[in-house]
Parts: C-alpha cells; sequence; structure tokens
C-alpha cells in the first residue's frame, strides 16, 4: 500500500506492507535512524515521535496510521541549524549517558514546554513516565527539561556552560 | 637566556569554566546524540544486508527429537536456515564461554533453558525472518527441569549437563576464602552471634538497546568485519579467533555507540556467532538484533546468589568475624565472565569496611535450567552480593544489640591508619577514610533529626525507614599476575599521537557504553599535557585502530585504561622535554613543566608550549640522540593494585501501611572515588547506579515457574524504574585518592549500583521494624510488603 505523511516538515510518499510499524517506516524507509526502538511490549519510549505534536510510540503504531498526519523526530528538533533549547539543555545538564532514550525524551519535553512553558518537577516526571532511561536516574533529564524552560529563546546561542554548582564537598 | 620571538600563549592557562584537565566540562559526544546522530548497531546499514532472527526454545529442559526446516527454508524471502546439524558440521556448534565452560550455540542433543538459540533464519528483511520462523516445526522430548537451585545437587536431580564426559551431577565449583578454622574460634567465644539467611534474586542489566551484531564476511580476502553491541571488542576478537579458525588479523570487530551495557554486552552470544555464520554461507552481510523479551530471557542475568550470613560480635558491638556460605545459581551453562582464579568473583570482599579478626566464605556454583551468563549489571564482579550480604548483616546485628546503625557502622571502620589494609580474604584495600564519609553523609541527611522524625511518626502508626550502608567496593581489574579472562591478562593499552600542530588522538582499548569516554579520557591528556580537551579525539570501539586491551566492565575504565591514558601522556611529556631542550639550547635537566610547557628552570619566559614542541618534533629541528621525529607514545598499563572505592549512603523511605507500597522519599549518597575527573559524570554515574538499586531493591526480578518458564521476559513483567520511582537524588563526596593509580583515580561506574540497594532494603526492614520483622528479600514489591507485615515474609526463591 501507499502511504504518505508529513515528516520534520517534508512530504513523503512510499510502498509498504500494511503491516509495517511506523517505528520502522522512519527508521528504514526513510532512514532517520534517531528514532529507536527498545522493547516489545510499548513499556519503554525509546521510538517515541510526535505524531501532530503529540508524543506517541512509533513501535505501537502502524505506518499507515499516520498516513495524512504529521511527524516530527529527533532530526526536526533543531531549525535553521539552531539547536532546540531542549537539546541545549540536555547538553548543558548531562540529562544523557548512552543517548538511547534521550531522542523520546526530548520530543516528549519538546511536547510538554509547547502546553506547559514552566512545568513544575513533578509535571516533567509525569510528562517521560512512559518512557525508560536505564543510565541517567532522571534526575539531570528533569533538569535538562527545567534548563529549556528557563533558557526558551536559547536557540542559537552556544550551549551552557554547566554553572550550576557542585556536589555538597566535604 | 632570552626568548627571540613571541610565542602563543599557553592554552592550559585557560578560564575556570574551560578547564583543560580536570573539572565539570560538557561531554564530546552529546552534540551528535541529541541530534539523533548516534550509530548504534541496529543503525548500521550495509548493501546487500540480510536479517537474521533466531527461534528459541519455549521449553526449559528437553531432549531435540527433529527439526523440520523444508517450510521455512522455501519462503521466497529466506536466504538460509541452519540448524545444530548444520553448525556441528562446520565445528561451530558449542563455544567456548567465558568461564572456560562451552555453551551451545544452536541446541544439537538437548535444550537447556527456555530461550535458547534452536535455529537461525537468514532473510531478505526482518519481518520475513521472524515469519519463518513460524514455518520451522521441532520436535521436543521434555524432560524434568532443575529451576530451584536448592536442588540442583539432590541425588536425583536430573543432569542438565550430560554433553560434558563424566559428568553426574549439577555442581560446577566449590570454592573458598579466608579462614575456617580461625572464623569457626572467633564465633565459639563471641558474646554476640547472628545468622540470617538472604536471596540476592536474578535480575537482568536490560540496558534500552538490546544485543545485535552486523556481520560482513569477505570470502575474497577471507576477512571479517563485525559490528557488535561489545564492552571488550579485543578480547571478542581473540576468542573469535581462537574459535572460528579466521586469523586474527582478518578479523576486525567494531564496537559503534552502544546503548547502555551495564554488563550485559560483555558476553559473547550465540546470536554473534549466528550472524557471522549467516554471512560467511550466504556471502553477503548479515544482521542479527535480539528482540526485547530475547534479551531478558537469553541474554547474561545477574546475581542469583542464595547466601546464608553470620556474624560475630562483642556485647558492645564490636565485629570480629564474618561467615557466609553461598549457593551460586548459573544457569545452563557456565558462562559468567569473571577472572580465571575467581569462579566467585570478587565476591571474597563480603567483609567490608570493617576491621575484623576472622573471615570465611565458601561458595558453590550450580548448573540449573535457566538461562547462562551470571556477572552482568554493575556489580564489579559479584561485589554487588558481597556488600548486600554484609551490609544487611551489619543491621541485623545492630538490630540484635539494639545500637544505632550508622553508630555500629562508625565504631567498627578500618582506620584510616591502617591503611593500605589487608583483609582477611586476601585482598590489599590502597586508601580509605571511611568515618569522614559517613559523617557527612549523616550530615547531609540531617540524620539525628530524621530519626526523630521517625520516632514521631510510629507514635502515629505512620511506616517510615531509614536505612544505611556503607560500601568497599574493589575494581580495576587487575594486575595480570593474578587476574585474567581466559587467559588474556587483564591489562589496557593506549596509543597518543600529538599532531604537528599540537592537537592529539587517542586511542584506547576499552569502549563507552554511556560513560562518557571521549569526554574523560579527554580530559586526563588534557590534565598531564595541557591541551584542551577539545583538541583532543578519542577514539574507541574498533579493534583495527585501537591496542590490545581487556575492554569496559567491573569499573574498570578509570583504574585500567586511566591509568594508561595518563602514562601514555607522561611518556609523550618527558619526550617533549628532550625536544624542549633542544628547542631552547638547553639541557633537559635544566627544564621544568608547568601544565602545557617545559620552562628553562629559574628563566620562566624561555619555554616552550606543548604545540611549539609538536611543530619542531615533525619539522626540521635538529633532535636530540634516540629521539625520533614525532611526538607519539604507546603504553600497556599493567595496574599494580585494584583500587578500592567505597561510600556512605542513606536511604528515607516511606511504607503505606495499607498496601506495603515502599516510596523512596530521599537517598542522600557520598561517594568516594579518589580523584575525581568530571565532577558532572560522576554525579551522572552515581544518579544512575542509585536507580539501579531502587529497580533490584524494589521491582526487578526474573523468577522462574516450577516447570521453567521465564516469568520476567518483558517489559510488562521485569519492572524498571521510571521517573515516578525514584527521587530527586542527593549527592556528596570526599576524595580519598588511589596511592597506587597514576592520577589517584578509582573508578565509580558501579559503585552506586552496589550500595545502594542495602540502603534501601535496611530501610524498609526499619520501616518494619514495628511488625517484629528483622529482614526481608528483595524486591520489595507492595505485595512482599504486605506480607511481610503479616508475619509472612519469604524468600523469593
Ligand atoms: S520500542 Fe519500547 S515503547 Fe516503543
Ligand atoms: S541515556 Fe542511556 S537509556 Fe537514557
Amino acid at each position: 500500500m501507499q502511504v504518505s505523511m508529513k515528516v520534520n516538515g517534508e512530504e513523503v510518499t512510499r510502498e509498504i506492507e500494511p503491516r509495517v510499524l511506523l517505528v520502522h517506516f522512519i527508521r528504514e524507509e526513510l532512514g532517520l535512524t534517531g528514532t529507536h526502538w527498545g522493547c516489545d511490549t510499548t513499556n519503554c519510549g525509546t521510538c517515541v515521535v510526535l505524531l501532530d505534536g503529540q508524543p506517541v510510540k512509533s513501535c505501537t503504531v502502524l505506518a499507515a496510521s499516520a498516513h495524512g498526519h504529521e511527524v516530527r523526530t529527533v532530526e526536526g528538533l533543531a531549525s535553521n541549524g539552531s539547536l532546540d533549547p531542549v537539546q541545549q539543555g540536555f547538553m548543558a545538564e548531562h540529562g544523557l549517558q548512552c543517548g538511547f532514550c534521550t531522542p523520546g525524551m526530548m520530543l516528549t519535553a519538546r511536547a510538554l514546554l509547547d502546553k506547559n512553558p514552566h512545568p513544575d518537577e513533578l509535571q516533567i516526571r509525569q510528562a517521560i513516565s512512559g518512557q525508560i532511561c536505564r543510565c541517567t536516574g532522571y534526575a539531570t533529564i528533569v533538569r535538562s527539561v527545567q534548563w529549556a524552560a528557563e533558557h526558551p529563546a536559547a536557540a542559537g546561542d552556544p550551549p551552557g556552560t554547566g554553572t550550576d554548582e557542585e556536589d555538597v564537598r566535604a | 637566556m632570552t626568548t627571540t620571538h613571541e610565542h602563543p600563549a599557553n592554552p592550559a592557562a585557560g578560564d575556570p569554566d574551560r578547564p583543560v584537565g580536570f573539572g565539570r566540562i560538557q561531554r564530546k559526544e552529546d552534540p551528535r546524540f541529541i541530534r539523533g546522530k548516534g550509530r548504534y548497531i541496529d543503525d548500521i546499514v550495509l548493501p546487500g544486508m540480510l536479517h537474521g532472527a533466531i527461534l528459541r526454545s519455549p521449553v526449559a529442559h528437553a531432549r531435540l527429537v527433529s527439526i523440520d526446516i523444508s517450510a521455512a527454508a522455501a519462503h521466497p524471502k529466506v536466504k538460509a536456515v541452519v540448524t545444530g546439524k548444520d553448525l556441528e558440521g562446520l565445528k561451530l556448534a558449542w563455544a567456548p564461554t567465558l568461564s572456560a565452560d562451552v555453551q551451545a550455540v544452536l541446541a544439537t542433543d538437548k535444550v537447556r533453558f527456555q530461550g535458547q538459540e534452536v535455529a537461525f533464519v537468514v532473510a531478505e528483511d526482518r519481518y520475513a525472518a521472524r515469519d519463518a520462523l513460524e514455518l520451522i516445526e521441532v520436535e521436543y522430548d521434555i524432560l524434568p527441569p532443575v529451576v530451584n537451585a536448592r536442588r540442583a545437587l539432590d541425588a536425583d536431580a536430573p543432569v542438565i549437563r550430560d554433553d560434558i564426559e563424566g559428568r553426574t551431577d549439577n555442581r560446577i565449583f566449590d570454592w573458598e576464602m579466608g579462614d575456617a578454622g580461625a572464623t569457626d574460634a572467633v564465633f565459639a567465644r563471641a558474646d554476640v552471634t547472628v545468622a540470617q539467611e538472604m536471596v540476592y534474586p536474578r535480575v537482568h542489566p536490560a540496558p534500552m538497546e538490546t544485543c545485535g551484531a552486523v556481520a560482513d564476511f569477505d570470502p575474497i580476502d577471507g576477512g571479517l568485519t563485525l559490528y557488535e553491541t561489545t564492552q571488550a571488542p579485543h578480547a571478542h576478537r581473540t576468542l573469535y579467533a581462537m574459535v572460528a579458525g579466521i586469523p586474527e588479523h582478518k578479523i576486525r570487530v567494531v564496537s559503534p555507540d552502544i546503548g547502555g551495557g551495564f554488563g550485559n554486552k560483555v558476553g559473547i552470544y550465540p546470536g554473534y556467532i549466528l550472524a557471522v555464520v549467516g554471512s560467511i554461507l550466504t556471502g553477503k552481510p548479515v544482521k542479527w538484533v535480539e528482540d526485547r523479551s530475547e534479551n531478558l530471557m537469553s541474554t547474561s542475568f545477574a546475581r542469583d546468589y542464595l547466601m546464608k550470613g553470620e556474624i560475630a560480635a562483642t556485647r558492645d558491638g564490636k565485629i570480629l568475624a564474618v561467615r557466609t556460605s553461598v549457593l551460586a545459581d548459573h544457569g545452563a551453562f557456565n558462562a559468567t565472565a569473571q577472572p580465571t582464579k575467581n569462579p566467585a568473583g570478587f565476591f571474597s570482599i563480603f567483609t567490608g569496611s570493617y576491621d575484623l579478626e576472622a573471615a570465611y566464605c565458601s561458595v558453590t556454583g550450580v548448573y540449573t535450567n535457566k538461562a547462562p551468563g551470571g556477572v552482568a549489571y554493575a556489580c564489579s564482579f559479584r561485589v554487588t552480593e558481597a556488600v548486600y550480604l554484609v551490609e544487611r548483616m551489619v543491621d541485623v546485628l545492630a538490630a540484635k544489640l539494639q545500637m544505632d546503625p550508622a553508630e555500629l557502622r562508625l565504631k567498627n571502620f578500618i582506620r584510616p591508619e591502617q591503611f593500605p589494609y589487608k583483609n582477611k580474604t586476601g585482598w590489599e584495600y590502597d586508601s580509605g577514610n571511611y568515618a569522614p564519609a559517613m559523617r557527612l553523609s549523616m550530615q547531609l541527611a540531617g540524620y539525628e533529626d530524621l530519626r526523630r522524625e521517625q520516632a514521631e511518626k510510629r507514635e502515629r502508626g505512620e511506616l517510615m525507614g531509614i536505612g544505611v550502608s556503607f560500601f568497599t567496593e574493589t575494581v580495576g581489574a587487575g594486575p595480570r599476575k593474578h587476574f585474567d579472562i581466559v587467559g588474556l591478562g587483564m591489562a589496557d593499552g593506549a596509543e597518543l599521537r600529538v599532531h604537528p600542530t599540537g592537537k592529539a588522538v587517542v586511542r584506547l582499548s576499552v569502549q563507552s557504553q554511556g560513560q562518557g569516554h571521549e569526554t574523560t579520557f579527554a580530559q586526563i591528556v588534557a590534565e598531564e599535557l595541557g591541551i584542551p580537551p577539545e583538541d583532543i579525539d578519542v577514539v574507541h570501539g574498533d579493534t583495527d585502530q585501537t591496542p590490545f586491551g581487556l575492554g569496559t566492565y567491573g569499573s574498570r575504565s578509570t583504574p585500567v585504561s586511566g591509568g594508561a591514558v595518563a602514562l601514555v601522556a607522561r611518556k609523550v611529556r618527558e619526550k617533549a622535554k628532550f625536544i624542549a631542550a633542544a628547542m631552547l639550547e638547553t639541557r633537559a635537566e635544566d627544564l621544568e613543566w608547568e601544565k602545557g610547557r617545559w620552562f628553562v628552570k629559574g628563566d620562566p619566559g624561555a619555554g616552550r608550549t606543548i604545540a611549539e614542541i609538536a611543530l619542531a618534533a615533525h619539522g626540521t629541528l635538529a633532535l636530540p640522540e634516540g629521539i625520533d621525529g614525532n611526538l607519539d607514545a604507546e603504553v600497556t598499563y599493567d595496574p599494580p593494585n585494584l583500587t578500592f572505592p567505597f561510600g556512605a549512603y542513606i536511604c528515607v523511605v516511606d511504607v503505606d501501611p495499607g498496601t506495603g507500597r515502599v516510596k523512596v522519599r530521599r537517598f542522600i549518597a557520598v561517594d568516594d572515588c579518589g580523584t575525581r575527573i568530571n565532577p558532572m559524570i560522576i554525579e551522572g554515574q552515581v544518579h544512575g547506579g542509585l536507580t539501579d538499586g531502587v529497580g533490584m531493591a524494589l521491582m526487578e526480578i526474573i523468577e522462574f515457574d516450577d516447570d521453567g518458564n521465564c516469568l520476567g521476559g518483558s517489559f510488562m513483567d521485569y519492572l524498571i524504574p521510571t521517573a515516578m520511582e525514584v527521587p530527586d537524588w542527593e549527592t556528596g563526596f570526599t576524595v580519598t585518592p588511589s596511592p597506587h593509580h597514576p592520577i589517584g583515580a578509582k573508578g565509580i561506574g558501579e559503585s552506586a549500583t552496589v550500595g545502594s540497594p542495602p540502603a534501601i532494603v535496611n530501610a524498609v526492614v526499619d520501616a518494619l521494624a514495628p511488625f517484629g520483622v528483622t529482614h526481608m528479600d528483595m524486591p520489595c514489591t507492595p505485595a512482599r510488603v504486605w506480607e511481610a507485615m503479616q508475619g509472612r515474609a519469604t524468600p523469593p526463591v
């Protein structure tokens, strides 16, 4: 079957098997490998993309059901060569280690900030609660999103230099 | 003498926000990850690449009667179907494990755990490969399984490994450490003894990226390029050369970006070998990436230690001796990745942070009909189990003596003047200063206030618990005279080149899985040479481009490779000194080093920066005798000892009396990993490990039913903490450098995973004290906690 959708602002059309999952469509048909895959049961959220602005787990959406819709992936987060504040926040606050959960986390954060520019810690935790990070322990992800909230116009600026206080020292 | 020309500013003089060396800097690897440009195994696409999928056993123990592949082979998109019989012909049906055992690549005689590899399909795309698995017919003759390790040595237990000639039972090894007689004598005369059985359940590292490989065999030159999710690319290459008979110089192992490892990606899995076989058979590159259930059900699990701990002490709380016996469940093949002479890893560090008179442990390893493995999940070679045992036991003793658990620990610590400290099982702790770390942790927690709050809450029937743990780790294996894996000494290499313009490249034998090696190792070179970290490229994960070494696990990157990198930089610095002397027309011994440049003693204006020296080294300068025209060096670092990081953790929990749900309200972690290279990365490593600890203590377990069915085979059943289950971590640190490590660093990757589970369980048990609970096993799930409140705490196995 033929599907068409807008991905990161570009219209794409492909001939696919009806059973193809959106995650595989994005990764294999379009070669956008920033969207990851990590489980068989819709639990991990490494596959999160924005579908019409809403975070969805692309392993649980058929490519066919995205027909006619708009998809945004991590590759579409930066605009005109400028990083999204969320991307800068993740670098400034060490919101990533292996980077595997990171694209999904950042897209959820972007959707959250679009709705709620000043989320509190609990709201951030709730927003990412359907996604697993095995590396960071989440606190730095929370801080990364807070950094982005505090620097809404940061796009284009050089990333922050991490000036927050060091750990308490004996 | 005076200089006659202007020199560029010393880049190392830099500004404090951009340290040239140790300090908080952003990670050099992040720009690609935040753009979605990381390159993980499944992102690798080669021209003409085919896809493999593995058929796995649905049963735990059965004789293979027949396999019919005809329908699968007839599938139009299928290129090859491989069974154990085919592999027998290639002498590849069995592969050696990291523990001198063998493991079936594809089953030939029996299947020995649910999820074992039975057949391999290679097809044009991943969907077709999965479709074809459905077409394979296998007939099994079911055998009774051994599921409970306690039954493994029963006289009537089925013998799992009848493939090994002469085997009549399921015993793998018996191992002991310490002095049994001396320990018994101390126990006989002690005022107080306590004993407790405890289980460290089987858990799984479950990195977010599963394991996989892309094999690309070139039939013309006989070369194999193997991309795989491995934490140890060099060790893998050597083993492939030994197993498959492909000459080692024809094998290139590339470990691309890795989406988390935690020990899960140390071993060689059948899937990797099958990808190679698939590529040899089809002449095309073959990709195999496991799904999550395959990852949880068949790859390296962790723990599964059934332990009994005992402590002997005086009436006033001086700990005299610790004794323990362990039944270790190794699954169907002994594939645990331990140093050869340490079948139970470094479990003998169960003496903890305390000055004891005697200690003894015995460990028996057994086969069961479960997945093989047994080191993984950030455990520093079984230090996790050891620390859990001793830290739980100290709390059991504190309860018996009605002493405060923090005070009891403070009373028994090895004192700073006793280091280097030889413990009763033979370890030499390099350095430590335990009491200040414990006190800092108590201060950050507001320990006294917490105890007051707890007392008030107890009056009101609320269940609040405060748990303490203090751990000493042993990491950075290790000196080659003591430690090897399958005969390969546990050293690591480093190569450093300073290019003519003063930029550098350092090549490592270890491989990052998220730890930030590209940043940390650049910082070590920067600290030693004064070249800014952004001017230093770190190359790793490709055997063609890096020196030999054993890889990243057991928190060994900083202790071993970090030593290698510091030493290789110092070698370059020494060489630079002779070149600088030639440039300055003086003697090398008249020069003094300040970060980034050599200058004439007493004449700081007369100096040359590393960049100037690099250009001269490659230029026309007449070089001193014995100095060749580059600024390069290489070393292989054989560490003189392991390093012993430590930490003091305090956990505060609230337990819902109605449901048994445990909420970790606060967690205070004070870590001492010696010299701190990048505090931001260290903090991240600690946070991640604490989250692992919450997972193991409260949620994670791989259970089996009586038939050997794995009950933790998906993320529906195997629960991992999300942002909702963990608090905002509170961290602190002390610095006690390692006296023998070139930069005094000790390693931090696993400290929190090791140290946090006992703090959390101790907190839960403390909360349940009003119910008379003195111990409960992990995971402290609501149901299990509720049972404990009813006086029915049961072990999970
Ligand atoms: S891949 Fe795990 S939720 Fe989509
Ligand atoms: S950074 Fe590794 S899973 Fe989140």
